[in-house]
């Protein structure tokens, strides 16, 4: 049950209601109604005098749709604007032409001009209304000029068919026009409208004729301007409420008032929830629309268990709470629920029963005016217009019809018989009727009213026939005896009545914890499951079977919304059925079959959402009985509000459990990206210190000597020409080290392996890094027995090389050996320092990618690719390398120290000793 | 005027050292040179040099974590040199107390015309007087109010004040925060859309193309400066 909202709006705070409305107002187009009080007041007229103002002021205007009647004088004022052209739609072999909303949305103007607002859209539009249409327009950032008259607002509309006698059924919520930035009233008196009438300036001249007869009549323009002035008026109130809350201005509004009005099955119930809304919006009240579902709710007729959903959907579109609650007694339960929400006024449309009726059963009315206390309650004579629909008889499923419960009676009563009989001969009993009351009970507590006053009148028979005088006849002499039998019938009827609703309250206890068992049995079945895959299976097999349903399930994949699974699974979805799916996600509201969105769609679509927002789509679908599939079939809703109720719950639980564990795959998801990411930052923040730092030395230098030459010195020139060739250098190795990476990460290296004399390219390299790089302390050492490996010199000469530019970066001070020795079938090439050594910590990975001892800003490593080259070259020649501490140094002094490991060339020919004999 | 100001250069780059050494020594300011944070925060008091030159990447320290050293006891104007090229880095490093910010790579008479703006704004603010001219521009910031070519502009008092403290901190970049803290207060610290419309209206009335500014220049991202030379 939703909660009832208790802001108090006494205390001098700007409402948050208030603030938000004109918060979202700001970043969506504007709305302009004009609105009138009968057709041929000129709105449309009005409207385009509006449109050609804006778009004389440089606006750009276009018309969605206008609607001229042919009236000359407003075709007139259509020239000059841009027309959207209507979409066309098919719609049981007619083309019905529609406003193209897609059109206008890829057009984008600022402003809008839509005629009738009120209008019902062809089948297998968008939308049902065209309202709907102007507000996704205004979402769109479009300020929209429409037209609207009076009649066709929701809350009117009983009013309206009480005054013209015509129900009017495009309606739209009175909301549409609460929401509107603007509402200019086109006023015309009756005279002048029957005038503009009379001269065919509204209809062809023989519409005209009649429509003067009946419609336009002088009494009923009257009421419809009256209507329409007040609601403007009602309106300005409300504006003038709303800034006034926003700016948090104490005033006389009404505080606290709160209004229920109790809804039941009966068609009436719509002009009450009309009624209600009225009422809320004189009071400035929120309010409440209330059913209380009984056991007799269970045995309405599907029609009427409809009309009660369509009510409580009707009373939410008209702004109310609807909330559904099991119970029993409805007065009690009514004003439990009133006292419990500070509800002020209750609203109860008039008994229809009969007298007898409310005598054996209590008046639900009567109780609530005699129990209610300080609540209002407000009774209202049921509609004196037939309300839409018609009244489909109140009567309870007909239960059918069994034999044994009475014929059971026969025996017992024979039984009670004979035991009387034998009583009568033992003792003096005062009276044997007491004999027949246990049948009667059983019979009532067993069986109902029917088979226990059938029991009642077999037992009042026998008795009269066996014991009363004169015996074995049907009359009775002694009244006495006639009032046994009276009191034997009150028996009969009063533990029929207890028994009857005991078993009533049984059933729906049962029924109760059937949907909490099944809710208990869903919630252990999904809880467990781990996998996404097993769990919307899950979900959607257990659905499908306790409300017998086909069900999907749809979830966001990669920005699509995507079946995941459907049971039965072969199920698949057309094109309307995606469009809804696809609508319901996107405005996480409920879409399709029974909803007011592309209700063409063959199933419903519920969103299933949890507090963080929406986790998926529900597509809900009745397998079809035999049933011809018009659009009444169609429109039928799918789930009945006891259904739904389950169903809510369900989706709720199945929600949470997605969430879940989805969450969990996020957070694996958001680990894999967040290492991506570091990888790349590495990559920005490697190219930024080394391509820009030797860039900014070259640039700097070659700056300042263009500008300076003059006045520099022979040595200060020669200087700083010689770090424009240094830094140049620097970068060209870099360049070097970044295509060598590429090389080795599209696994285009090919070592060419040769046996190369270690120390002879040893010397090489020493060479290089002498003049390269700060390393006064290096020394190379290779032993005598040293033999050739099997390497790729060039690839080799580079290891070595980023091995010592490494050793330079990290400790430049101090002595660097090279040390090259024979190992088990390789060689084994050390390269040792006396620098700080590398953190245990960092040991695992410093031939990562990017990885640099020290980050941040601070530039102490360079490319962070060095010791990664040196890796991927040293296994392209099958190899391997290490790094650690020094372990030989003094206690506490420290140092690194890069194995490389190399296979040793296979000797061209194997040593003498081993020669075979 | 900024004949014979000394200036500390703070770069960990042998390179960048030199040739900034040559270059503003040609210009005739005298150098010192620092390598890492701490041989610069250890020099600074006994050198007291009338401007430093800062790269945000040293080796021992955070480059913020330095000009937030030195603020604390010295006023001296900073130009902060860095690689990174981001409006993030940028308005760190000025809010932290820089007084200008130059991206590597860089020409040498870019940085040589920061370091006299920077210069020249200090020794204005020892010796503020109290009216600042640019050019046709006069501030008046006792009688509070502005000229151009002597007419006077009629500028509401947030606008006054903007224009002020621009003035006065003539060639240096203000941030959004800064001028936001000293117009409109702490609570508005971050409501950048009233600058923008401020900066707009004030353009306006000193004649001033945003396209192309004589006067207040944009810092996409970053914040404002007025032009002083």
């Amino acid at each position: 049950m939703p909660p009832i909202q208790t802001t108090d709006l006494d205390s001098a705070r700007p409402s948050p209601e208030a603030l938000l409305a004109s918060a979202t107002s700001e970043h969506r187009g504007r709305l302009k109604i004009f609105l009138g009080a009968a057709p041929g007041v000129g709105k449309t007229y009005e409207m385009l005098l509006a449109g050609r103002a804006r778009r004389k002021e440089g606006a750009d205007v276009v018309i969605g749709v206008v609607e001229t009647h042919k009236r000359a004088e407003t075709e007139a004022l259509l020239e000059g604007f841009e027309i959207i052209p209507k979409r066309a739609i098919e719609y049981r072999d007619r083309m019905l032409q529609e406003m193209d909303i897609d059109a206008i949305l890829a057009r984008k103007p600022q402003l809008v001009l839509v005629d009738e607002l009120a209008h019902t859209n062809a089948p297998g539009s968008r939308h049902d209304k065209r309202w709907q249409d102007v507000a996704e327009l205004l979402e769109a950032d479009i300020d929209v000029y429409a037209t609207l008259n009076i009649q066709h607002l929701e809350s009117l509309n009983d009013v309206v068919a009480q005054i013209t006698t015509v129900r009017v059924r495009e309606t739209l919520p009175d909301e549409a026009i609460d929401k509107a930035d603007e509402v200019e009233l086109v006023d015309l008196t009756p005279k002048d409208l029957i005038q503009r009438l009379h001269e065919g300036k509204v209809y062809v001249p023989e519409v005209a004729q009649r429509a003067l007869g009946h419609y336009f009549s002088e009494g009923n323009l009257t009421a419809l301007r009256e209507l329409a002035l007040r609601r403007t008026a009602q309106r300005v109130d409300d504006q003038m409420l709303t800034y006034m809350q926003a700016h948090a201005i104490p005033g006389p509004w009404a505080a606290g008032e709160r209004i229920l009005v109790c809804v039941n099955e009966h068609p009436s119930a719509a002009g009450l929830i009309r009624h209600a809304r009225r009422a809320a919006d004189r009071l400035q009240a929120r309010w409440v629309a209330l059913y209380i579902e009984s056991p007799r709710s269970h045995q309405l007729p599907e029609a009427d268990k409809n009309r009660v959903a369509q009510t409580l959907r009707l009373a939410e579109r008209l702004g109310a709470t609807a909330v559904t609650l099991p119970g029993r007694d409805i007065a009690s339960d009514v004003l439990n629920y009133a006292r419990a929400n500070n509800i002020t006024q209750i609203i109860i449309g008039k008994s229809r029963r009969t007298r007898l009726f409310e005598l054996l059963h209590g008046s639900v009315v009567d109780t609530l005016v005699r129990k209610s206390g300080a609540i209002a309650v407000q009774v209202l004579a049921s509609e004196a217009v037939e309300s839409e629909g018609g009244g489909t008889a109140l009567r309870p499923q007909a239960q059918p019809f069994a034999i044994r419960p009475y014929a059971e009676a026969l025996p017992l009563v024979t039984l009670a018989t004979a035991v009387g009989y034998a009583f009568d001969r033992q003792i003096d009993l005062p009276n044997i009727s007491m004999i027949f009351i246990p049948v009667v009970l059983y019979s009532a507590i067993r069986h109902g009213l029917l088979p226990s006053l059938f029991a009642t009148a077999l037992s009042t028979l026998a008795y009269n026939f066996f014991f009363l005088e004169p015996l074995y006849t049907f009359t009775i002499q002694d009244p006495q005896n006639v009032v046994a039998l009276l009191f034997l019938l009150l028996v009969a009827v009063i533990a029929s009545q207890l028994a009857a609703q005991s078993r009533a309250q049984a059933q729906a206890a049962r029924r109760q914890a059937a949907s909490t068992a099944a809710l208990y049995g869903f919630s252990r079945k999904i809880a467990g499951i781990g996998i996404l895959d097993d769990l919307l299976w899950a979900v959607a097999h257990q659905i499908a079977a306790m409300l017998k349903l086909h069900v999907v399930l749809l979830l966001p994949e990669a920005g699509e919304l995507k079946v995941h699974v459907g049971y039965p699974p072969e199920d698949e979805l057309d094109e309307a059925d995606l469009a809804a799916a696809k609508w319901s996600w996107s405005h996480g509201q409920p879409a399709g079959r029974s909803s007011d969105t592309l209700p063409g769609a063959r199933r419903l679509f519920l969103p299933l959402r949890t507090e963080r927002g929406l986790v998926g789509i529900m597509g809900l679908d009745r397998p079809r009985v035999a049933q011809s599939p018009g659009p009444e079939a169609e429109q039928r809703a799918i789930l009945t509000p006891d259904e739904r109720r389950l169903l809510d719950a369900l989706a709720d639980q199945a929600a949470v459990a997605i969430e879940r564990i989805t969450l969990a795959a996020d957070i694996d998801q958001a680990k894999v990206e967040g290492e991506t990411e570091r990888l790349r930052s590495a990559l920005l923040t490697s190219i930024s210190h080394d391509l820009k730092t030797p860039l900014a030395s070259i640039i700097g230098s070659i700056t300042s000597l263009r500008k300076f030459w003059p006045s520099f010195d022979e040595p200060t020139r020669d200087e700083l020409l010689g770090t424009v060739q240094e830094e140049a250098e620097r970068l060209t190795r870099f360049v070097g080290n970044v295509l060598d990476m590429t090389r080795l990460e599209a696994k285009s290296v090919t070592p060419q392996l040769l046996p190369v004399d270690l120390a002879e390219i040893l010397g090489t390299v020493a060479g290089d890094a002498r003049r390269a790089l700060a390393l006064p302390g290096l020394t190379i050492e290779t032993a005598a027995d040293l033999p050739p490996a099997l390497i790729d010199a060039h690839l080799f000469r580079q290891v070595m090389f980023n091995l010592l530019d490494n050793a330079a970066k990290y400790a430049p001070d101090g002595a660097v050996r090279v040390v090259a020795r024979a190992v088990p079938r390789g060689v084994a090439v050390e390269v040792l320092d006396e620098g700080p050594g590398i953190p245990p910590g960092d040991l695992a990975r410093i031939f990562d990618k990017f990885f640099r001892l020290e980050v941040g800003d601070r530039r102490r490593a360079g490319t962070g690719l060095g010791l990664s080259i040196c890796k991927g070259f040293v296994a392209a020649m099958g190899g391997s390398i290490v790094a650690e501490n020094r372990a030989d140094r003094p206690a506490g002094k420290s140092g690194a120290l890069f194995r490389v490991t190399l296979p040793a060339a296979p000797a061209s020919l194997p040593p003498p000793e081993e020669l075979p004999e | 005027m900024s004949q014979g100001a000394r200036i500390l250069i703070v770069d960990d780059e042998p390179a960048i050292r030199r040739f900034l050494k040559a270059s503003l020594e040609a210009q005739g300011f005298a150098t010192d040179s620092a390598e890492n944070a701490a041989q610069a925060l250890a020099a600074l008091p006994r050198l007291k040099p009338d401007l430093v030159i800062l790269d945000l990447g040293l080796p021992d320290l955070d480059g913020l974590e330095v000009i937030r050293r030195v603020r604390a006891t010295d006023a001296v104007p900073i130009v902060v040199l860095s690689v990174r090229n981001d409006e993030p880095g940028k308005v760190a490093a000025l809010d932290a107390g820089a007084d200008d910010y130059m991206v590597k790579p860089f020409g040498v008479e870019e940085l040589l015309a920061r370091v006299r703006a920077a210069l020249r704004h200090r020794l204005q603010q020892k010796g503020l007087g109290p009216v600042f001219r640019a050019g046709d521009l006069a501030v008046d910031f006792l009688a509070r109010k502005a000229t151009m070519a002597g007419t006077e502009l009629k500028l509401s008092k947030r606008e006054f004040d903007l224009l002020r403290l621009l003035a006065e901190h003539a060639g240096k970049v203000m941030t959004h925060r800064q001028l936001l803290t000293a117009v409109w207060g702490e609570a508005h610290r971050d409501d950048v859309e009233y600058l923008r419309v401020y900066v707009r209206q004030l353009r306006a009335k000193l004649g001033d193309d945003p396209a192309d500014p004589r006067w207040i220049e944009t810092e996409p991202g970053v914040g404002y400066r007025l032009k002083a030379e």
